[in-house]
């Protein structure tokens, strides 16, 4: 094998990368014709259950059809013009939101279909590498079960990756919230 | 029949990157992860990312002394930052957005959340802008030299000049936040965000003076690279 380079090291985010982000003006996902518009809303809690006012909120996931908006995706799903799958919020006012849509089937390695996922990259002031997680969903408990993700994450630490249907919500939303640190604290993936 | 790509990505190279730890860096404490991360199998999901679509979406911003849009310009020692993004196999990143945001020249931010209010605004500088990449993998930026800042997290502590920078590259893993610094500050020495970084790694943040990159009469030019993760294999699946 040829000699590798050595990767650049991460840096915190620090507070100013908010200065890219018009308060207001978060990227809000267009909604792809026919799909309905869900809001995943939460805060980054940091080890005290405090929340983080400086985090960066990044979001990845498929169209309602379970296709990414990239090249290396080649199945012949339809791509929805305008959708293109990322959302970034800050959590300044306390929380972040993400307005989208709910995200179709991705198969696994296998074949298989994941349950509907979406993944979720958090970094903020006083974090000097990223975390990523993935968000499931409250009302896919079959799907969760036999997400092939999911089942490596030990029983009792799944909970901290299913966004839970608020009851009564319209838009449909969902709570997710990450905590950095201690109880409870979000299963975050070697990715 | 179509088939899908799944690169498989190498590993995060965790030896090369700072602790999650780091009380040196004050903030670090409460907001690092306890429990150890969990290994994935990396899917669709985790093999593709922002990157792509993101260079559909964001334009190429690239001379922050002018971008402020007033028709002024930015008060500052002018210079040209360039360098190629890599992978770790060498191979040029095309076509990936470089996101930057910077201090003016004083070490103010533009955000309101800003401490270091003793130094002046300019009102010809805003401090963020992005550029794409070329086929090589080149990214070049105009901008003035970034000043150091004060900051809370011990008794006169002060942040050595510094560019943030932001980029994707092609999959969810290959995401890299990180900080470009200048060769030869002597505030290096002291910082503990730069010193979070380990040793043997931590001068690939540094750019360097290259009198090739200087325009004569207009800006001095500095050079840095960028290394983020790289593909391992291919695995082609059957839709
Ligand atoms: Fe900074």
């Amino acid at each position: 094998m040829t000699e590798k380079l050595g990767q650049t090291p991460s840096q915190t985010v620090g507070p100013y990368f908010a200065m890219r982000i018009a308060t207001g003006e978060e990227y809000v996902l267009p909604v792809p014709v026919g799909a309905e518009r869900i809001v995943i809303s939460g805060q980054v809690l940091d080890g005290d259950d405090e929340p983080v006012p400086d985090a960066l909120v990044e979001t990845w996931q498929a169209n309602p059809e379970g296709r990414y908006n990239h090249p290396d995706d080649r199945r012949d799903l339809t791509l929805d013009e305008g959708f293109s799958g990322f959302g970034r919020a800050k959590t300044e006012g306390g929380g972040f939101r993400i307005e989208t849509v709910k995200p179709g089937l991705v198969p696994d390695p296998e074949g298989e279909p994941q349950a509907p996922h979406i993944s979720v990259i958090i970094q903020a002031r006083g974090m000097l590498n990223p975390v990523f997680t993935r968000i499931y969903f409250s009302d896919e408990p079959e799907a969760n079960d036999h997400d092939l993700v999911m089942q490596r994450v030990p029983k009792q630490r799944r909970g901290t990756l299913i966004a839970k249907h608020v009851e009564g919500s319209d838009p449909t939303e969902y709570r997710f919230d990450i905590k950095l640190q201690g109880e409870n604290e979000t299963v975050f993936f070697d990715v | 029949m179509t088939e899908t790509i799944i690169r498989h990505y190498g590993p995060r190279a965790y030896a090369d990157h700072p602790p999650f730890n780091y009380p040196a860096y004050k903030s670090t404490v409460k907001r690092n992860p306890k429990q150890p991360l969990l290994s994935i199998v990396q899917t669709l999901t985790e093999s593709t990312g922002p990157g792509p679509v993101w260079t559909e979406i964001v334009g190429e911003d690239a001379d922050l002394t002018t971008n402020a849009g007033t028709g002024g310009q930015a008060i500052g020692e002018r210079i040209i930052v360039t360098g190629r993004v890599l992978d770790e196999y060498g191979n040029g990143v095309p076509n990936t957005v470089l996101e930057v945001w910077q201090s003016n020249a004083a070490g103010r931010y533009v955000h309101w959340k800003e401490t270091n209010l003793k130094a002046p605004l300019d009102p010809n500088f805003i401090g963020v802008g992005q550029c794409i990449t070329d086929e090589d993998g080149t990214y070049r930026f105009t901008t003035v030299k970034p000043g150091p800042y004060p900051w809370g997290n011990h008794p006169n502590a002060w942040r050595p000049s510094h560019i943030h920078f932001s980029v994707f590259g092609n999959s969810l893993g290959s995401r890299l936040v990180t900080q470009m610094y200048f060769e030869g500050d002597p505030l290096l020495a002291l910082d503990p965000i730069y010193q979070s970084a380990p040793e043997h790694s931590r001068t690939r943040m540094v750019a360097k003076y290259d009198h090739d990159v200087t325009e004569e009469g207009w800006a001095t030019g500095w050079r840095w690279d960028i290394v983020i993760r790289g593909e391992e294999s291919l695995l082609e699946v059957p839709e």
